[in-house]
């Protein structure tokens, strides 16, 4: 076993790379961590990705008692469906109706329910994003092409501690008669966040 | 232990500020709010970050804001727009 990061395709390293090998190092140095810690955790990040996420929604929308234990307790709940959270942060489901619209950031780091969803988009962990999605959440979902109706209230949850936040999104007019798989295409990974709806039908 | 604080209670954050790695945002401290709900207890950040053991565990509590009570005019939506938190409880205080 080797401390030393495998050396880099591109001579040129941007300052983020530069500092995340800086920190990572010191990790080990200081035995915070091991490589095989390291390999560990992101193996487990990229074992899932936004379909997970999304299967859990398509249930949500199908089965009303699984809504029902979703927005109540999400951890036993995606368990049923196979999903093991770790143990070290809870999951909290937030449900997207015609009346309130919920938008997720971490605006201290870059939390992020990533045992459904795998790791995080780079716009989320970026400052401008943290800054941004509190104070003027609708210009952020604007440019993301999400114009709310002016009787929407807009939720925005800041996920500052050991909960991460998934967004229940609307089920999309139109979809009624698919079935569990079809449903899961309707279902994105940035409608999942909250800066986007679900797909309708027509678009996938 | 604890303040006696219940779902639906209204709170303020501690408007104090300190040195070491904590997780409140400087946006809601000083301002009210209203409790919806106790996560559970869990370790503490402040002493965890730091080498410690983060024990006793302290109570999360789910705090939702009005956006203009944080950012004033300067807020652009509805007046009934909110802003949820996580807070653990040593920084709530019952106004």
């Amino acid at each position: 076993m080797t401390d030393e990061h495998p050396p880099l395709i591109h001579a040129e390293r941007s300052r983020r790379a530069v500092r995340i090998l800086a920190i990572r190092r010191l990790l080990i140095e200081k035995d915070v961590v091991t490589t095989d810690e390291l390999d560990d955790i992101i193996v487990r990040a990229r074992a899932r990705t936004p379909a997970d996420g999304a299967k859990v929604v398509a249930r949500a929308w199908l089965d009303r008692a699984f809504r029902e234990r979703l927005l109540g307790d999400a951890r036993t709940a995606v368990a049923d469906l196979g999903y093991q959270l770790s143990h070290d942060a809870e999951l909290a489901v937030v449900e997207n109706t015609v009346d309130v619209h919920h938008l997720v950031v971490c605006t201290l780091c870059s939390c992020y329910p990533t045992s459904l969803l795998g790791p995080p988009p780079d716009w989320y962990k970026s400052f401008a994003y943290r800054q941004r999605a509190v104070v003027e959440p609708r210009a952020v979902l604007r440019e993301f092409g999400l114009e709310l109706a002016d009787d929407v209230r807009v939720r925005v949850v800041d996920s500052t501690a050991d909960v991460r936040y998934l967004v229940l999104p609307r089920r999309p007019a139109g979809s009624e008669g698919l079935g569990e798989d079809a449903l899961a295409q309707l279902v994105t990974r940035d409608s999942m966040i909250g800066v986007a709806e679900a797909r309708s039908r027509d678009r996938v | 232990m604890g303040i006696g604080i219940r779902a639906g209670d209204a709170v303020t954050v501690r408007s104090i500020e300190v040195d070491h790695h904590h997780r409140t945002p400087w946006f809601v401290k000083g301002k009210p709010g209203k409790v919806r709900l106790v996560h559970g207890a869990f370790f503490n950040p402040e002493s965890r970050a730091h080498g410690g053991d983060g024990l006793p565990k302290r109570r999360l509590w789910q705090v939702e804001f009005l956006q203009k009570d944080i950012w004033g005019a300067r807020y652009r939506g509805r007046a009934d727009d909110v802003l949820v938190v996580d807070l653990f409880e040593h920084w709530l205080d019952r106004p």
